[in-house]
């Protein structure tokens, strides 16, 4: 009798204290962001699919398929090809292609650039309902970029500083 | 069907039927499949279907070289990668003859303890949403979300960090993480009594708990069991202790253990060892020396002479080891991976016989079992 009285009573201890704890939660701020009404601000390091880095001056991709980010990746999901033009001092770039559905956004290829031609993108919203997508082109992707030069510069010397 | 209108009917004695516990699918990856034997409630035999999720890590490591292994390291135990990249990068340290400078393996120390906490977190709440508690895992997460959102803005990534590099690390701590850490610190500690006065006192959870699923030291020598559940069946036995590793020697902690055998013993044993992490975090942060984060002289293109190396790591569920064997070429000649899950599970055969389905599932959490890490 005695037994069951006391574990009656740490039941209803365990009951309130457990009641308590909730009830002060409820009085505490929101710590769920109402994604996609509001996003977060991805961290400077935030490593999502790689792209190429324009050059500020020229223009054009810093790249000059030098084949460092195919050799380094484990995944084997990138495609370099590039060509010695007449007059230029090195080879430019003519297709980079990336099959993110292979990815696995190790950083390797970053890493493995010694001239800082690649960097992660801040894109995280990558859904789609075809495969095709995800084989990036992103020689093609920079190019198709080319209108507004003016607007990536701002950004890219924010990035520096 | 008719094992089942015999269970209604009440007509199980000696009769036995199957039951699959758990789904299997390769999209829902990290879940276990059991096929229990069943005597009316009580379990004749639990027997663990393992193989869904294999991706031949192992084989993987010996057609890449040996950086290119690296981010393979993050995807064995998804929960605790710093730990897995560590045990990797110390053998062909080893094997190489690299040494890492101090900053960088007091950095190492503090993310793989924030990754433990981070761990163990996840397993507090899911075996806690095993036995039917759900608010205890939105409190965990959100915790643990504030361990993510520093390691993410230290190493770019949530969980598959690939964040040590052979003879250092990739990147520096910042102020900022310097800042956050200590802030997480202080935050935790008043968390770990509120975790303790919502749950640990809760007598729904000690009955569920104290006494179910014994497993004796002997059983845990027997399979090779290793981590929070040896140490819940009274064997201190923990890496950083038993052969420590990067400068677990210069830092005060205790190995937490408990005799009992129980659930309630494991479950204590992963509390307390929250609670040693903190204090390894703060001592680490305290003696973190300048200096650079990388050692000078790595080569690009490894290769390490050969021969065979072994390097082991207390993980967030036991001993992890990691042997290489090189035969100096570019690519690993082996690598074998000696996962703490796979042990842990292998007993779970035997100490299930004869207990009551709900309380087998009890046990199963309390093993904290990471399905990719008993595959790999």
């Amino acid at each position: 009798m005695k037994a069951l009285l006391k574990e009656i009573g740490s039941g209803f201890h365990s009951l309130v204290t457990g009641m308590r704890i909730t009830l002060g939660q409820f009085f505490k701020p929101q710590v769920t962001v109402h994604y996609p009404h509001e996003t977060l601000k991805m961290p400077v390091r935030f490593r999502g699919h790689i792209e190429l880095v324009r050059d500020p001056q020229t223009g054009k991709a810093i790249c000059f398929a030098c084949k460092a980010c195919e050799k380094a990746c484990p995944s084997d999901c990138i495609i370099v090809e590039g060509v010695k033009r007449e007059g230029e001092r090195r080879k430019s770039v003519t297709e980079f292609k990336l099959d993110f559905t292979k990815c696995s956004l190790c950083g390797s290829c970053v890493e493995a650039c010694k001239s800082e031609a690649i960097r992660f993108s801040k894109d995280y919203n990558l859904a789609s309902v075809s495969k095709e997508e995800f084989i990036m082109d992103l020689f093609k992707r920079l190019e198709s970029e080319q209108p507004k030069p003016p607007q990536a510069q701002p950004e890219q010397s924010k990035e520096a500083a | 069907m008719s094992a089942l209108s015999a269970l209604s009917s009440g007509e199980t004695k000696g009769e036995t039927f199957v039951i699959n516990v758990g789904p299997q699918h390769p999209a829902t990856h990290g879940v276990l499949r059991l096929k229990m034997t069943m005597d009316g409630e009580y379990i004749t035999r639990a027997e663990p279907v393992c193989g869904y999720i294999h991706r031949m890590h192992e084989k993987m490591g010996e057609n890449r070289t040996w950086a290119q292994f690296l981010p393979n390291t993050g995807r064995i135990d998804y929960l605790a990668a710093m730990a897995y990249s560590h045990a990797y990068v110390g053998a062909v340290e080893r094997a190489a003859g690299i040494a890492a400078p101090p900053r960088a393996e007091y950095i190492r120390v503090i993310t793989s303890e924030l990754n433990r906490i981070s761990s163990h977190l996840v397993w507090f709440g899911a075996f806690l949403l095993d036995l039917g508690g759900f608010t205890p895992l939105l409190y965990a997460f959100d915790d643990r979300e504030k361990i993510l959102d520093i390691l993410e803005a230290l190493t770019g990534s949530r969980l598959t960090y690939s964040y040590y590099r052979f003879g250092g690390v990739c990147n520096d701590v910042d102020d900022d993480f310097i800042r956050g850490t200590r802030e997480f610190v202080a935050f935790m500690r008043p968390r770990m009594k509120m975790y303790h006065s919502l749950v640990t006192d809760n007598i729904i959870l000690r009955k569920r708990l104290i006494g179910i699923g014994v497993i004796s030291a002997e059983m845990c020598r027997q399979y090779g069991a290793t981590g929070p559940v040896i140490r819940g069946s009274g064997v201190g036995y923990d890496v950083r202790k038993s052969e420590p590793y990067s400068v677990y020697r210069d830092l005060d902690f205790d190995v937490p253990v408990y005799p009992e055998g129980d659930c309630m013993a494991r479950y204590l044993v992963r509390m307390e060892e929250m609670v040693q992490s903190l204090r390894i975090i703060e001592q680490a942060l305290d003696k973190l020396p300048a200096g650079p984060v990388m050692a000078s002289g790595v080569p690009r293109t490894l290769k390490p002479p050969a021969g065979d190396c072994c390097f082991a790591v207390e993980a967030a569920r036991g001993r992890l080891l990691v042997r290489i064997v090189s035969d100096n070429k570019e690519m690993p000649y082996r690598v074998r991976l000696r996962t703490p899950s796979f042990c842990n599970l292998s007993l779970y055969e035997e100490a299930s016989q004869g207990m009551m389905l709900p309380d087998a599932l009890a046990l199963l959490g309390s093993l904290d079992l990471v399905i990719p890490d008993i595959d790999r």
